[in-house]
């Protein structure tokens, strides 16, 4: 079981980290997403691994449970990289729209766009 | 149990989408409100100020749910005092950004505007880490809406890097509160004071490897070698105000490790002790350097300024590493000046920028309208950001020179702010003369018909007062900061004091026996 999780949370991770190396857009989205997988295996895997044991307390004294915290806060962090993911597709959307290729480095852009350009439109 | 404290997250969080629903297609309608709002955050985050002024630590349990199991506000001079510094910026800018008509060209300049004040005040005021995380996560989210506010191709792709950056960071957050919360069973920043505490040597890999990842997420929001190089592109391209609302966003992380490193991880901790000082020292050396370099090198006036940034957070961070009370007091203080410092060279930059047919650029060219005073406000800016007498920058950094006393940080710590603001200097004064100096030769040598060779070339518009005003709040502010030194110190001191004494502040949000 522990072996299970830590090996999915490790390879989950690596493949992340590779894919947002990459240089285009849209497999450092896809390393993004994978990352905030792996992070949220891990988040659960925090409160120990407890296999069938409700998250509450059943009787006073018996204390077979699970911590209930994790799973709270793979809940929150789950919405929050669920809304992030979907933002960062837009900005990716605009930009591959805006540029015309999906690069993710930008190009010297010293001599023909200086940023007020638009500002004195 | 003052409502107050939690009113600087919940009227922004109720104005923005307020704004974004009902005020969206009036632009007027939306500024009034907004800055209402703005107004009302100053006049809140003054009160906390005094509230916090007493030397206790105030707690709101939200829920009332007592202190390790819900979340806590914990509002103590120094949170206040970062509110209140956040107000008063956000009331600069958003002036700025109305009077030049920044914020109509997007949409939902002020609904994001808010939501970000929220993140920030919010991010100050919480005392649990895992709200922290979320706190951060309202402020970035609000930050790429107004990072690419207004559009454009360049904007957008430093937009996306941005994202990119932030959320890479947001992951190692988790995974650090993950290894905390596994280690400890608790979120809860005094509650983390006291079981950090109770950790042996022997067990404190996993603490250590939590305390490091913090630092590094922390790292990334201030801007820290060597992970500094998303500034520069990020404020360089973004909107001018919102370069200038970020500028207290560096200052998120610099607090965020000012209170976590001190009140959980602090120098007298035995499972981390002196960790993050031997880190973040040579961080802060680096990042001064690169920023010092990137001013001198840079050939375009945003990314000098944004690099002018990274220099000020390199110098604020060196004096936050020492990780003593007086140390902390310089930092503070030269936290407050580098803020306004930014902000209103940022303002500035916009007010010449949005006039030049050369942008940003830094090229000779005929010198526009208002030469004189946008060559003054530039100067005022310079003076501030490089630390020359008369404003607050050059007290701030004798200062921070005079609390790196310490044998092993003297050499390091003296040479890089004194060879850095020499560059500093250097740069700021080449730009200044390139763009306001020379300038006029140039118009005295060139015909007037020139300008008929571009007709489309719109009418040059000189800066109105009220556009002009939010630079000269901002420089004025330094030049208060400079003026109040002395009651400025003695707030900032008692602050650090307060931070250096964290059994106060576990007594006060657990209850007194646990203070023990």
């Amino acid at each position: 079981m522990e072996l299970v999780v830590a090996s999915a949370v490790g390879v989950l991770t690596a493949g992340g980290v590779y894919l947002i190396l990459r240089l285009r857009a849209f497999p450092v989205i896809l390393g993004l997403a994978l990352l905030s997988y792996a992070v949220n295996v891990f988040l659960f895997a925090t409160g120990r691994l407890a296999i069938n044991a409700p998250p509450v307390l059943q009787k006073y004294g018996e204390a077979t449970y699970t911590d209930p915290l994790p799973q709270a806060l793979v809940l929150t962090a789950i919405v929050i990289s669920f809304g992030m993911t979907a933002v960062l597709v837009m900005i990716a959307l605009g930009a591959f729209i805006e540029a015309g290729d999906d690069q993710i480095n930008m190009t010297e852009t010293d001599e023909d766009e200086p940023a007020g350009k638009d500002a004195a439109a | 149990m003052s409502h107050w404290i939690i009113a600087p997250v919940v009227l922004p969080a109720l104005l923005a989408p307020l704004i974004a629903f009902v005020m969206r297609h009036d632009i007027t309608l939306a500024r009034a409100a907004s800055f209402a709002g703005t107004l009302a955050l100053v006049a809140i985050a003054v009160g906390l100020t005094v509230l916090a002024g007493d030397g206790g630590t105030h707690v709101y349990a939200l829920g009332d749910w007592p202190a390790p199991f819900g979340i806590v506000l914990v509002l103590d001079r120094l949170s206040a005092m970062m509110v209140l510094l956040t107000a008063v910026l956000a009331l600069i800018v958003q002036t700025h950004a109305a009077a030049t008509g920044w914020d109509a060209r997007g949409r939902h300049f002020h609904a994001l505007f808010q939501f970000q004040l929220m993140g920030i005040c919010g991010a100050f005021l919480t005392g649990d880490a895992f709200n922290l995380f979320v706190f951060f996560e309202v402020l970035l989210i609000a930050s790429y809406g107004l990072m690419i506010h207004g559009g454009g191709k360049v904007r957008l792709q430093a937009g996306l890097q941005y994202v990119v950056m932030n959320l890479a960071g947001s992951t190692l957050f988790l995974f650090a509160l993950g290894t905390i919360y596994a280690t400890t069973g608790t979120l809860n920043i005094a509650d983390l004071a006291v079981k950090v505490r109770e950790i042996p040597v022997d067990d404190a890999a996993l603490i250590r490897v939590a305390a490091m990842l913090l630092m590094i997420v922390f790292a990334i929001k201030a801007a820290l070698f060597p992970i500094q190089f998303w500034l520069p592109a990020t404020y360089a391209n973004a909107p001018a105000p919102v370069a200038a609302l970020f500028a207290i966003m560096t200052k998120v992380g610099a607090y965020a490790i000012l209170r976590i490193h001190t009140v959980v991880f602090g120098p007298d901790v035995p499972a981390t002790a002196g960790l993050p000082g031997t880190w973040l020292f040579p961080a802060a050396v680096a990042t001064l350097a690169i920023g010092a370099v990137g001013v001198l090198g840079a050939r375009r006036l945003m990314p000098m300024i944004a690099f002018s940034v990274v220099a000020s957070m390199g110098t604020l961070m060196l004096a936050v590493a020492a990780f003593t009370p007086w140390a902390t007091t310089a930092a503070l203080y030269y936290l407050i000046h580098s803020t306004f410092a930014g902000a209103a060279l940022f303002l500035m930059a916009d007010l010449v920028v949005s006039r030049r047919p050369e942008g940003d650029r830094l090229s000779t060219a005929p010198a526009t309208v208002q030469n004189g005073l946008f060559a003054a406000l530039f100067f005022a800016g310079a003076l501030a950001m490089a630390g020359m007498p008369p404003l607050s920058g050059f007290l701030g950094k004798l200062m921070i020179l005079d609390a790196l006393r310490d044998p092993s940080l003297i050499v390091a710590g003296w040479t890089a702010i004194l060879a850095g603001s020499l560059l500093i200097i250097v740069g700021l004064a080449r730009a200044g003369s390139i763009l306001f100096w020379k300038s006029t030769a140039v118009a005295a040598h060139r015909p007037p018909e020139d300008d008929c060779e571009d007709p489309v070339r719109p009418e040059i518009r000189p800066a109105g007062p009220l556009e002009v005003a939010p630079t000269m709040a901002a420089i004025a502010a330094l030049a208060l900061l400079s003026i109040f030194a002395g009651p400025v110190t003695d707030y900032l001191e008692a602050a650090s004091v307060q931070l250096f004494q964290p059994d106060d502040y576990i007594a006060a949000v657990l209850g007194p026996q646990k203070g023990e």
